[in-house]
């Protein structure tokens, strides 16, 4: 299921983002996980602070890289949130 | 078989083979290694530098029970100061408040405390020692400090019954995530099988209520639940490949790809004693042994699922068919799958008696029954 464009996609509170010297990327750790990040899921997940909105961060970064990425933020963003390592904090009430 | 060797992400340091607890399913080996044969803390530290330079970035701080050693805090230290990402993997004896505040400091990240059973009778039973209040006690202190916290249930004969109770609880504890893990048949609980292996009905039963429980405790509490793989149509795909991205480090500085592999008694395992981790990660014979794709036969080595569940698990190879090179019993697809079969259909009894985990030696565990073995 996709992420509505007014979800306020935040990390779960119980992961981190760290870089991995050994790789040269990112990566988010997690209880049990480890994620590698690209350049571009780490500045989507940098903006993940639970009060900008999924509509909000596709803005931020399609002028960043001057072309619509709003399908694949929602895309990346949603697979997270199926996972369960992005909440949404509208959810939190 | 790909010549080149993958970084290894999660590293579980088995801290010590001792343990206030004698749960008869425990996966260390039957041979435990005793407390001056373990690692110092200078040797735990250099085997985490050079692990995390190898790429770990998961540390489990294992055991045994890893609070016994007095140096835990220094060692988790030395891994937050490495960036790696700690859990302490714990039965919570033996943990105050004071040394829980001492860990937080020195920067574990993930507290997993085992719990036995959702009433104190059967927890006590299977762990073989009070240890009811101390958990719960424990789990209050690591919830009120902020950690990550996992609540760990291994599910066996005795308890699959009261998983629902087992959940609820872990809720009401304050889990973050709830493991609730089949026992695999390693270490002490291959001797006690008989007694732990649940029927069939409890399996199906117990699907169910997970599947009612994830729903129930979505963004609450994370669930994951481990079926038993004997009652599975294909095996476990032993952690993504052997020596594709986990090993362990044992008591004793002998590094194994998987915590079970000990029992594999026709492999011989370097230590970081003598040998560097990275050389035994690349070079060992043990790593180099099932690394890949080559050693496979059939109906491994034309079978589509080849990359997806690995052949299986080797030490369960080697342990029901006495070949760590067949395919694992479990799948199937293997000849050898009769064995599990009768197993399965052998499961009667209701009443287990244990063969309760102890050192070489030492005295029976508290609160065994007369008349259990041991």
């Amino acid at each position: 299921m996709l992420l509505a464009g007014t979800a306020r996609p935040a990390l779960w509170h119980l992961a981190r983002i760290d870089f991995d010297p050994v790789r040269e990327r990112r990566v988010l750790l997690y209880p049990e996980g480890a994620v590698l990040l690209n350049d571009t899921a780490a500045e989507i997940l940098a903006l993940c602070d639970g009060v900008r909105t999924v509509d909000d961060i596709a803005a931020t970064l399609s002028v960043r890289y001057s072309t619509d990425v709003t399908a694949d933020v929602v895309e990346y963003l949603s697979q997270l949130a199926e996972r369960e390592l992005v909440r949404d904090a509208n959810d939190d009430g | 078989m790909p010549t080149t060797t993958g970084k290894p992400t999660t590293l579980l340091a088995e801290l010590t083979h001792r343990c206030p607890l004698h749960c008869p399913y425990c996966s260390n080996p039957v041979a435990l290694t005793r407390s001056r044969g373990e690692l110092s803390t200078e040797e735990w530290q250099r085997v985490l530098t050079e692990a995390r330079a190898l790429g770990v970035l998961q540390l489990g701080l294992s055991g045994g029970e890893p609070l016994v050693r007095r140096d835990l805090e220094a060692i988790v230290a030395h891994a937050r100061g490495l960036g790696l990402y700690s859990t302490l993997v714990t039965s919570a004896l033996g943990l105050t408040r004071e040394r829980a505040v001492r860990l937080k400091d020195a920067g574990i990240d993930h507290v997993q405390i085992s719990f036995q059973d959702a009433e104190r009778e059967g927890a006590e039973r299977i762990a073989g020692t009070p240890s009811w209040d101390a958990k719960h006690a424990a789990a209050r202190w690591v919830k009120e400090l902020g950690l990550a916290f996992t609540v760990n249930v291994v599910l066996h004969r005795a308890n699959l019954d009261r998983l629902a109770e087992i959940i609820d609880m872990a809720a009401a504890l304050g889990a973050d995530r709830l493991e609730l893990a089949n026992t695999q048949y390693y270490g002490w609980a291959v001797t006690n099988r008989a007694a732990l292996m649940p029927t069939r009905a409890q399996v199906e039963r117990s699907v169910e209520i997970v599947d009612r429980a994830v729903e129930r405790y979505r963004r609450r509490m994370q669930i994951i639940y481990v079926l038993p793989d004997y009652h599975s149509e294909f095996p476990k795909p032993c952690y993504g490949g052997w020596g594709a991205h986990y090993l362990v480090v044992a008591p004793d500085g002998r590094v194994l790809p998987c915590h079970a592999a000990s029992d594999i008694t026709t492999l011989t395992f370097d230590t970081v004693r003598e040998r560097s981790l990275a050389w035994i990660w690349d070079e060992s014979a043990a790593f180099r042994a099932f690394r890949g794709d080559a050693w496979m036969r059939e109906p491994c080595r034309s079978c589509p699922r080849k990359h997806v569940d690995f052949g299986g698990c080797r030490c369960q190879a080697f342990a029901l068919v006495g070949d760590a090179a067949a395919t694992d019993p479990v799948c199937t697809l293997s000849p050898e799958r009769y064995r599990i079969d009768a197993m399965l259909d052998a499961v009667a009894s209701p009443e287990p008696t244990y063969r309760y985990r102890t050192m070489p030696g030492a005295a029976p565990a508290v609160g065994a029954r007369a008349g259990d073995e041991g």
